[in-house]
């Protein structure tokens, strides 16, 4: 009999997982875990890179090489792996304060280098581990443990940052949309170059019961209601788009090579330059 | 430009030079930096010369960055380095903790400069000896070594990355603005004079049975390297043999580091390093590092001729302190000067030890200027 997915790359000596009932995490790592085995790539040659916070705890449950560093420089170290063995699929799971706020610069710098990562961010909308404190991607007027009249900061957009620093693959889904969710995942594993894939998720314990938004079952039904596709936003003015979130595929580009593959060519280079050694 | 590795010659060399060519002959295949004065020529050469050698060189964002990438490209095989000065190292220290408690082989030059802060950027200081000791937040062992000519740091940048590969460690080296950039005449050596180390590979079958953080006797664990086939997984938190967090547990806690702390400390006497310099009948011990011992030869030599017996201890590896020998000479001895360029960090290293009480004095200078031979002779006359 084949094995299921999740015992093949999955430890199930480490669940269950330290997640809060509701929480969005499992749905994205168990999207990732699929978009994995549907891309077909060799087990032994996928490093997982994550920073600190809930999400960051993802690969601990994964049976592929693991790295979980500190936070906010998932995507430097990740960024040293994959210049040192451009072989390995180097996947970095981290979340929106971990990715927007300590590890902004970082972010940036990965998807304006277009060096072949797939960054999947489980964007919570608050700091989970921390209690629950407003993050980068906190909407405004949101109450969190340290916005409590209401978050008066603009909420990143993580899909423009990543497109405006040149990721060449960039999508957004939610917890609802989970098959949708694989899809974007596969397809940035599959781009040779910065994938940034906006997962969004749900936080009930902190951000949905201080916010009236329910559990984890009615924060994840919501998403319905709460999401328009690109092309349903083309259509809507920006008082509309205000409480909407985005989601579909907003960069999907193999126009830009890659940064491992062009230094390849510089050693190359610099090879047949190079006078001799003795 | 200086091309040549193996050949064993002699060169006419910068110290940020010799830093790069060393560790090249030491194996270094990666280097992610990001420019500061004075250490920059570091990351200049071996951006040119790293890919010639099938190397790799990357400018990260931020120093923060560039200890990462050095410790992710360790992870994936790499003989990694990095190169600062004081204000970088200062955001190094973030992921060098990490590299401690994961156990990462990896070099960091830290070309010292005048500070605190921004400081004066293009004038030498000796100001992190401490900071390169405790720099991170929490316990942990490191190896510093702090050479005090050209040769000596092509020779201690080779050393470092054998430190590093055998002890499965971070491993610092002190250099400063005035080595950085002051030429000397070094001989370099052949290839097979350099020994050159390389970590140790686990020896089990390629199953889950692979545990980075098992270590036999010699409390320094196999290292595999990403992609090889074992799927392991590291934590920044402490964790146990399995390298999976083991918070959970105190005496798993303490297991680790005591371990880290021990594999460094029962190899001391591989590790260390120092000189001594007319010490035989010495009344006077002088205690300095890097470029400041150099020139306290100088004022050694000339309070000799008047008949002063005054001689040298020079710790080559700062940290862990070379601290038997010194007790050694400090129990004969009636009195200890410290001649540093700082407000007396190496003075407060030779207070802790055994013997000193009560036969310290200092000189120290801060001011981004080098120390004269003047300064140390005039403080042997006035201690003597």
């Amino acid at each position: 009999m084949e094995q299921h997915v999740f015992d093949r790359l999955m430890r199930d000596d480490k669940l269950p997982h330290m997640w809060c009932r509701g929480c969005g995490n499992g749905i994205v790592l168990q999207s990732i875990i699929r978009a994995i085995d549907r891309t077909g790539i060799d087990q032994d040659k996928v490093v997982i890179v994550s920073g600190v916070g809930c999400s960051s705890r993802a690969n601990n449950y994964t049976d592929f090489c693991g790295l979980h560093t500190t936070h906010g420089r998932p995507i430097a170290y990740a960024t040293g792996i994959k210049m040192a063995n451009p072989e390995l699929q180097v996947i970095v799971v981290t979340g929106d304060g971990d990715s927007t706020s300590i590890g902004g610069n970082h972010f940036i710098h990965a998807a304006r280098r277009n060096i072949d990562l797939t960054v999947v961010v489980f964007n919570n909308s608050n700091y989970g581990m921390t209690g629950g404190q407003y993050s980068p991607t906190t909407p405004v007027g949101a109450v969190t443990k340290t916005s409590v009249y209401g978050n008066i900061e603009p909420a990143f957009d993580v899909c423009r940052l990543a497109e405006g620093s040149g990721a060449t693959y960039v999508a957004r889904s939610t917890t609802y949309h989970v098959q949708s969710l694989i899809r974007y995942i596969a397809n940035g594993i599959r781009n040779k170059g910065l994938s940034v894939i906006d997962a969004m998720c749900d936080c009930p314990t902190l951000f949905g019961r201080i916010n009236g938004l329910g559990g984890g079952a009615k924060m994840i039904a919501a998403w319905p209601e709460k999401t328009v596709s690109i092309e349903e936003a083309e259509a809507l003015t920006e008082d509309e788009l205000e409480e909407k979130v985005i989601i579909g595929e907003f960069v999907n580009s193999s126009r830009r090579s890659e940064y491992t593959e062009k230094y390849a060519k510089i050693i190359e280079e610099a090879q047949r330059e190079r006078t001799d050694l003795k | 430009m200086a091309e040549t590795i193996y050949k064993p010659e002699y060169q006419v060399l910068t110290g940020n030079e010799a830093v790069t060519l060393g560790a090249l002959a030491a194996g270094m295949n990666f280097f992610a930096g990001y420019p500061i004065t004075p250490a920059t020529e570091i990351a200049e050469l071996a951006s040119e010369l790293l890919p010639k050698n099938g190397g790799k060189y990357m400018q990260m964002e931020d120093e923060l960055a560039s200890m990462a990438a050095v410790i992710g490209a360790s992870f994936a095989g790499s003989k990694a380095m990095t190169a600062t000065s004081g204000p970088g190292c200062s955001l190094m220290q973030e992921n060098l903790s990490y590299g401690m408690l994961a156990e990462v082989p990896c070099v960091l030059i830290d070309v010292m400069r005048q500070g605190p802060c921004q400081g004066v950027a293009t004038m030498p200081a000796q100001g992190d000896i401490m900071q390169s000791r405790w720099g991170t937040h929490g316990d942990h062992p490191i190896i510093v070594t702090a050479p005090s000519s050209v040769g000596e740091l092509y020779m201690e940048t080779v050393r470092a990355f054998n430190m590093a590969e055998k002890y499965r460690t971070p491993v610092m080296v002190l250099s400063d603005a005035a080595m950085a950039h002051m030429s000397e005449k070094i001989r370099i050596p052949a290839e097979d004079e350099l020994h050159i180390i390389n970590r140790k590979k686990p020896d089990v079958t390629k199953d889950r049975n692979y545990k980075p953080y098992e270590a036999d006797a010699t409390d320094i664990p196999p290292m595999a390297t990403f992609g090889d086939g074992y799927r392991w997984f590291v934590s920044g938190i402490i964790h146990d043999e399995t390298g999976f967090p083991a918070t959970a547990d105190h005496a798993k806690i303490a297991a680790k580091l005591t371990r880290i702390e021990r594999k460094i400390d029962s190899n001391i006497k591989e590790i260390e390093l120092y000189e001594e310099y007319r010490t035989s009948d010495a009344e006077i011990i002088i205690v300095s590092i890097g470029i400041t011992a150099r020139v306290a030869k100088g004022a050694i030599d000339r309070a000799r001729k008047e008949g002063v017996k005054v001689g040298l201890f020079r710790p080559v590896t700062l940290w862990p302190f070379p601290e038997e020998a010194l007790q050694k000479l400090a129990a004969s001895a009636k009195k200890i000067i410290t001649a540093e360029m700082n407000d007396g960090q190496l003075s407060r290293i030779v207070k802790e030890l055994d013997g000193t009480d009560g036969k310290i004095e200092k000189v120290t200078r801060n001011d981004g200027a080098l120390m004269t031979a003047e300064m140390i002779y005039e403080r042997i006359r006035e201690v003597k």
